[in-house]
């Protein structure tokens, strides 16, 4: 990292001026409940070479700000203000120009890669599409269709897709996610533009691939000196990339400094907090201090035998083993992490358990149900004994229900309580996870992402389960509001004394909360152990890169990591 | 983006009835479709109720205290708009009509709407070979032209010509055939799509039965879209019993006024220059058709976020400051600490 920002102001010299400036632009949305101004006052520079990030959580502005520079803002949208690319202010230039400054002097990266790249043409054609639609604006001469291909092979090639002459021809859905989002940022490269805008380029890929795509990130500015304006949430990656941070918060700038003294010493309250929530690997471990596994006298309440969980193949094709051979066993009081990426069964085996799914070899005992013989109508009366909170809190809830009665639900279904009895439980529960009881009255619709998760756990909980199986509670939230439902969750843990299976694909955010841990990779459990054990002395070559690739939210640290673990990532 | 925005309270009902709050949201173009939509047909639903006011003799009437009423006579003041070859008076014949019209056009309706729906809920939700015969029924009936699908379903029902009552039956299942198709699918489609949302998997894990989550979970959210078929397919009910009468498949005249007869028989006069026998039984049924019509589209229009137009931001004149509405603006949520 201190070798690429010493490097900067010789290109600083001779640049001429930024390649983005942003002066004081303003952004509202008509809305049917009236105007929304979602950016209010933002300025801000980019200049040659370099990486800035836009921080923020949901609903600060800046995505909005990143779509005002590419004029990519939707119709119910008006904008003031400034944006200068190269001269061009992109807010009042025409359409046509507008179409030429796309592709040519800013490209955009975005945030889902498989819905960024049509399905139904090839990944060179894509990229040659670009390259196409510029072609009589520079020199006046149209670009034949084999010397654009020509130029998508290159592109490819610089952002490290292997063979790229055989795959220029391939489909977006022969790559894999991250290859795809490699060719995503081919085509933004193709035209070779000053400046990329991506937006949350890494949001939707696992960790270990992020990782590659910031490394490839970092060589693009490095090797060709593009500019970066990386708009995320990922306080880690900002860590990683970035050479300056431009915070937002509810469409403001709240602070703007370079990475080392943003995350060193940050000035402002909102920024501090933000870093503070930020979980960092190896800080706050609930396993801090143990040796043993705890809770190992209590009963088992989920034993796993070489559990096997197949989803049916099409016709003529094998069945997809989504679980493959995985056992352990989760005790009375204990929380379990279940870690693993996309794709690594760890949501199939929380839902098993739940029996959303159904097993088809090995053994899975829940309460000593053995869910290979699964009937709903015997394992309905166990289901009061299991909690399950969801991913979405937005979605985990029936919209045409007040809080109450959806909190209220698995109490009526399994015991016949009064209205009034319901409603004192329902206000109870709220109480615990530290919701005003009036919220019971409320829609879903009218609380927040981290209001619904609390009342999310208030339902699993109404019963007092033994066991709760908690699926990705907080990845759908913000961070700073991570941060408040990971310490509730733990409280009440304590409080309550269930059992957990906490699923995630976040290391930091398991070690925060469970005490014992397993690693899933391709359907098989390659490592289980202590909290600290697995983050602090990986054993598993898988379970080493996953930890390597994490970044974690301070620049130095970061840099470091990033050269200590560079043979264990290109492994 | 959200926090600017209330957290909207609870309107009153009577803001959240269907069209009232499509007006509501409505502004320029699409506002005035649909104000023509709804005057239109609240000038139908009017000259329903209000039909043995307005209409100075019975649908069926052929004589009054003067005598007999004469054979396609010239509009004047006894007869404002004429009367037919048969002699009835063409003015009453229009404003009956219409209650004739509404009547078969609520019975076909809710019919097509309690079995669609029930069936398309439990198709969706069980799947299956169940599901599999249904559609394979449904498509079936898709296949045929309705229309003679409906005169299939009249003959067999009625042999044809009835009463009042008996006409309004056989025309109402007939119309209802060809429609439970359409609000079953619409529903089966929302089903399965429901099925799969999470707060129906959390009901599934706390041991709710299916009965439960049909109804309370399912249903529910399913029947969004209901006013707006309701609409469309009123307007189609009109078309389809206009052309049942038309070919002679309708209620007799001397049971019940009725537009579609009302045309068959106008049909021979319209060559010898008798144009007022034609023209207003047509013009009735266009604009009814076209009322409930533009009220359908509107309300499709103004349910999709992309399609609904919306007053310019930072424009002087700001809405009515009425706290959010539900749909269309996602969650409008406080800012997190307020309670942490």
């Amino acid at each position: 990292m201190s070798i690429n920002i010493g490097s900067i102001p010789d290109r600083q010299a001779s640049g001429s001026g930024p390649v983005l400036d942003i002066e004081n632009l303003k952004v509202t949305f008509a809305t049917d409940g009236g105007d929304v101004f979602a950016v209010k006052d933002v300025s801000l520079e980019v200049n040659p070479g370099e990486v800035v990030a836009i921080v923020g959580e949901s609903g600060s502005g800046k995505t909005v700000t990143a779509k005002t520079i590419l004029g990519l803002l939707p119709e119910t949208a008006t904008s003031q203000g400034a944006v200068l690319i190269n001269g061009n202010n992109v807010i009042s230039v025409s359409a046509a120009k507008l179409r030429q400054i796309r592709g040519r002097d800013v490209a955009m990266v975005f945030q889902e890669p498989s819905t960024a790249l049509n399905p139904v043409y090839t990944v060179g054609w894509q990229i040659a599409e670009g390259i196409r639609a510029h072609a009589d604006t520079g020199s006046g001469k149209k670009i034949s269709a084999r010397d654009a291909k020509n130029r998508a092979i290159d592109a490819l090639r610089k952002v490290g897709i292997p063979d790229p002459e055989t795959r220029v021809n391939y489909y977006p859905h022969q790559f894999s996610g991250g290859q795809k989002q490699r060719v995503v940022i081919a085509a933004a490269l193709a035209l070779n533009p000053g400046l990329i805008v991506a937006d949350e380029p890494t949001t939707a890929l696992d960790v270990t691939v992020q990782a590659e795509i910031l490394e490839l990130l970092r060589d693009l500015r490095d090797k060709y000196g593009t500019s970066i304006v990386l708009i995320t949430h990922n306080m880690g990656v900002v860590a990683d990339l970035a050479d300056r941070v431009v915070v937002m918060y509810q469409g403001d700038v709240v602070e703007e400094a370079s990475a080392r003294v943003l995350f060193a010493q940050p000035k402002e309250d909102y920024t501090k907090k933000l870093l503070a929530a930020v979980p960092h690997l190896g800080r706050n471990s609930a396993s801090e201090g143990m040796t043993e596994r705890a809770h190992q006298g209590g009963k088992v309440l989920v034993e796993a035998k070489n559990l096997t969980i197949e989803y049916p193949g099409r016709l003529g094709s094998p069945a997809f083993k989504a679980v493959d051979g995985v056992s352990f066993t989760v005790s009375e009081g204990e929380v379990f992490g279940l870690v693993g990426e996309s794709g690594s069964g760890k949501t199939t085996i929380g839902r098993a358990i739940a029996g959303l799914n159904r097993t088809t070899g090995g053994s899975l005992k829940v309460l000593g149900y053995e869910m290979l013989n699964f009937k709903e109508r015997t394992f309905k009366p166990l289901r009061k004994e299991i909690g399950f909170v969801f991913q979405d809190p937005a979605a985990s809830f029936n919209p045409q229900l007040t809080i109450g009665d959806c909190v209220a639900e698995p109490l009526i279904i399994h015991g016949n309580p009064t209205p009034a009895e319901a409603r004192q439980r329902v206000r109870e529960l709220l109480e615990s996870v530290q919701l005003p009881a009036s919220y019971a009255d409320r829609f879903p619709h009218e609380l927040s992402g981290g209001q619904r998760q609390r009342a999310s756990l208030a339902r699993a909980l109404i019963l007092n389960p033994k066991l709760l199986i908690a699926d990705e509670p907080t990845s759908a939230l913000d961070v700073s509001v991570q941060a408040v439902v990971l310490e509730l969750f733990k409280e009440i843990q304590r409080e309550f004394g269930f059992a957990a299976l906490f699923i995630s694909h976040d290391l930091a955010v398991v070690d925060i909360l469970s005490t014992w841990v397993g690693v899933l990779y391709k359907g098989k459990m390659v490592e289980q152990g202590l909290g600290n054990q697995v983050m602090g002395n990986p054993q598993h070559s898988y379970t080493k890169k996953l930890i390597a690739s994490l970044p974690v939210p301070d620049p130095d640290e970061q840099a470091r990591r990033r050269e200590a673990f560079r043979e264990v990532l290109h492994s | 983006m959200t926090a600017t925005t209330t957290s909207g309270r609870k309107q009153p009902l009577m803001y959240r009835l269907p069209v009232i709050s499509h007006f509501r949201k409505s502004v320029g173009l699409q506002r005035g479709m649909l104000v023509t939509g709804l005057v239109l047909t609240v000038a139908f639903l009017l000259t329903t109720a209000l039909a043995p006011l307005i209409a100075p003799y019975g649908f069926a009437q052929l004589s009054d205290a003067s005598g007999t009423f004469p054979a396609q006579a010239y509009p004047s003041a006894t007869h404002i708009w004429g009367t037919t070859v048969g002699g009835y008076d063409v003015f009453s014949r229009v404003i009956w009509g219409a209650q004739t019209a509404a009547v078969v056009i609520v019975v076909a309706v809710v019919m097509s709407i309690f079995l669609g729906v029930a069936l398309g809920l439990l198709s969706g939700y069980f799947g299956g070979w169940l599901d599999r015969t249904l559609v394979v029924i449904a498509d079936a009936i898709y296949a045929f032209p309705s229309l003679l699908l409906a005169i299939v379903m009249s003959i067999v029902i009625n042999h044809g010509q009835s009463s009042f009552w008996g006409g309004i039956i056989a025309c109402s299942i007939s119309i209802s055939v060809v429609f439970v198709p359409q609000y079953f699918r619409v529903i089966r489609a929302e089903t399965i799509r429901l099925k799969a949302e999470p707060y129906v998997e959390a009901a599934k894990v706390v041991g709710a039965s299916s009965i439960r989550i049909m109804g309370r979970h399912i249903f529910k959210n399913a029947t969004r879209t209901l006013p707006l078929i309701f609409t469309l397919n009123a307007s189609e009910a009109i078309l389809t019993l206009a052309g049942l009468g038309f070919l002679g498949f309708g209620i007799e005249p001397s049971s019940a006024a009725e537009w579609g007869f009302d045309l068959n028989k106008a049909l021979a006069d319209a060559s010898s220059g008798i144009w007022w026998t034609g023209v207003f039984p047509g013009t009735a049924i266009v604009l009814t058709v076209l009322g409930l019509t533009l009220v359908g589209e509107s309300m499709n229009d103004l349910n999709d976020p992309r399609l609904r137009g919306r007053k310019k931001a930072g424009s002087k004149k700001a809405p009515a400051a009425g706290p959010a509405p539900t749909a269309g603006v996602q969650g409008a949520p406080e800012a997190e600490s307020s309670s942490s």
